[in-house]
């Protein structure tokens, strides 16, 4: 096995609130091959995008602080302790990001041609032609990456302003920045989330094709599974700051093992099946400064037993499995049982939260 | 192609100030009391510091020949109110790009870095706006010997807190933004962050608040005049025209009026375009 491009070992980010500690993301470890797309899965608020800054180091500390311990590697060279120079360096070059919401992650009074240009000018991404002067070389490679996006006219969109685009156009716009310094991992936090679902689709075949071309790894955050069933390779599916279940996309549709992977994918609407209702976990996830005891799942966990009192470890879920889950279930495969998140038994609504 | 976008916004600015009645009824006057201040040597009937045969000129009502009359040394009021106008226009603008500039900085540094530096900075602020201004003047003024320079320094340096306090605010929101921290992503420096992507989108409320300012500062110079302790006779400011009238005010009620008004529309201008320009340049509003 290769080594990884990205090797996160128990990481753990707390904030400090007036609540107490927040434990927003709670000993995770993952890796990230060369040129692989993850999906990092999971509702809102448990952690997904502090995990993406933290790998970053760009988390505000204080009120927030990575915890002794927490590893993360890009090609061995460890980033937690990296300084700040080096960091810059890593941002944009090796590891870039893109976010959720394209109408506020573009300088409002730059032209996009200038917010490219000035990404390939930090990181010197462009190569010159004999005797041309290097202003004039990173605006036609900015040119060239508002053309590689999809961008029509791009001389000429090179002078428009954010709000002349449409979302699409604008997160098209995000990608050329990111993928323009030429990284080799993408961090994806919600790309599509705001966009609508033709829109979608096309962002996500942009993103599919050019990081084929640029095999650029990719760790795509997100909550929607039919993105993930889309691009991923793997799947790790986070729940209360930790991962629950890590799969192969093939396997985590096919066989859910977490009774919560096994929720989120049965709240996916199925064009196929006529339901009153769609299925849906039941709660909501609790919060950052008071995990459950135990599995922090068992308060929603429609199969919940004594021994979930004890925290289960994320283990293999068989002995000759690529596959790992964190949950007794596996050791007890009988007592998934009964209609699990069916519409037809509604689950009680106040245990949430309580040990 | 660039400068066409930002034409475009320029236009729709400008279309949303043009509908602001008083605004374009202020920056008409602002425009012609800048027009009659540069213009003064041409357009002054007489030279604002001539004294001639004092006795027969002086304390003369308005006339055809003296428009706004005559002080108690026989210089022709009209014209010192034009001349005054130069002064008081140039101390104004002067001291508040002294202000803005300061303030500018201090907030921006205060808001982007935060922590120890943004309390003890903002600390001093508070500490500064809370002596009345006019005797932060008077202090500083009586350590010197007054002159214009000092007088157009003190107010840059004294005005600077409201603005800081803005800016501080503003970045503060800014720096949230998503393409901060998209910037940051892209490995950007601080310094070119807080310079390029955060600083000009605080811009507009210190474009207001430098109109506004400049209506404050031109009353303070014309207090300190006032006083005494500002622009020293024989150069005509009008703070110093009101003071000079100050004794003949039931006799000879123009020495004192005509400069007055000339504060209070200029005031007010600036106030009105500062309105107007609040107004036009709020991105809330879509119009």
């Amino acid at each position: 096995m290769t080594s990884p491009l990205l090797e996160v070992r128990d990481l753990r980010t707390y904030f400090a609130t007036e609540r107490g500690e927040a434990r927003a993301v709670d000993g995770i470890s993952f890796q990230v091959q060369e040129g692989e797309t993850v999906a990092l899965v999971g509702e809102s608020g448990c952690g997904k995008s502090v995990t993406a800054l933290s790998i970053l180091r760009l988390l505000p500390q204080p009120p927030g602080r990575l915890l002794a311990g927490s590893s993360v590697q890009l090609r061995g060279e460890e980033l937690v302790c990296a300084t700040e120079s080096r960091l810059r360096d890593v941002r944009g070059g090796e590891i870039s990001m893109i976010f959720q919401e394209p109408m506020t992650s573009l300088n409002p009074l730059l032209t996009i041609g200038q917010q490219v240009s000035e990404a390939i000018r930090e990181h010197a991404a462009m190569s010159t032609a004999p005797g041309e002067r290097e202003g004039v070389a990173i605006r036609r490679a900015a040119i060239e990456w508002l053309d590689r996006v999809g961008i029509p006219d791009p001389a000429h969109r090179y002078g428009h302003y954010p709000h002349q685009l449409s979302g699409g156009m604008r997160q098209r716009v995000m990608i050329a920045m990111a993928l323009s310094t030429r990284p080799s991992l993408l961090i994806a936090d919600e790309p599509t989330t705001a966009l609508d679902v033709t829109v979608q689709a096309q962002i996500l075949e942009l993103l599919a094709s050019l990081q084929r071309e640029l095999e650029t790894a990719v760790l795509l955050i997100t909550h929607d599974l039919c993105v993930v069933a889309h691009v991923a390779d793997r799947v790790l599916v986070m729940y209360a700051g930790q991962i629950v279940e890590e799969a192969s996309v093939d396997a985590l549709f096919r066989s859910p093992q977490h009774p919560y992977t096994e929720g989120l994918l049965q709240a996916i609407p199925d064009l196929d099946e006529r339901r009153e209702r769609l299925a849906e976990i039941p709660g909501n996830v609790p919060r950052a400064t008071a995990w459950p005891p135990g599995c922090r799942f068992r308060p929603r966990c429609p199969y919940a037993w004594s021994r979930c009192r004890d925290a289960p470890d994320l283990g293999p879920t068989g002995p000759a499995e690529q596959a790992s889950v964190r949950c007794w279930l596996v050791d007890e495969p009988e007592r998934r049982s009964g209609s699990g998140f069916g519409w037809r038994k509604p689950a009680s609504r106040g245990a949430v939260g309580e040990p | 192609m660039l400068s066409r976008a930002r034409r475009e916004r320029g236009r729709e600015t400008w279309r949303r100030f043009r509908r602001h009645r008083q605004a374009i009824l202020g920056l008409a006057l602002i425009l012609l009391l800048t027009g009659t201040a540069l213009l003064a040597p041409a357009l002054a009937p007489y030279d604002p510091d001539a004294q001639t045969d004092i006795v027969a000129t002086r304390y003369q009502a308005p006339s055809v020949s003296h428009p706004m009359g005559t002080d108690r040394f026989g210089r022709d009021i009209f014209s010192r109110v034009l001349y005054g106008a130069r002064i008081s226009l140039s101390i104004g603008l002067l001291a508040i790009l002294i202000a803005i500039t300061l303030g500018t900085a201090i907030g921006a540094i205060a808001g982007f870095f935060g922590g120890p530096l943004d309390a003890v900075l903002m600390r001093g602020v508070d500490l500064l706006l809370s002596f009345p201004r006019l005797v932060l003047l008077v202090v500083l003024v009586a350590l010197f010997e007054p002159s214009i320079v000092l007088v157009t320094l003190v107010l840059g340096l004294t005005g600077w807190m409201g603005v800081s306090r803005i800016v501080r605010g503003q970045v503060l929101t800014v720096r949230e933004m998503e393409f901060v921290t998209a910037a940051r992503v892209l490995g950007f420096g601080r310094a070119r962050i807080l310079a390029r992507h955060v600083l000009p989108n605080v811009l507009t409320p210190v474009i207001v608040a430098a109109t506004l300012g400049i209506g404050n500062t031109i009353l303070a110079e014309a207090a300190l005049s006032f006083l005494g302790l500002g622009v020293q006779p024989p150069t005509a400011s009008w703070g110093n025209m009101v003071a000079s009238g100050r004794d003949a005010m039931l006799d000879a009620w123009w020495i004192t009026t005509f400069p007055g008004l000339a504060i209070v529309f200029t005031v007010m201008a600036f106030n009105l375009v500062g309105d107007g320009l609040r107004d036009a340049l709020d991105p809330r509003r879509v119009a």
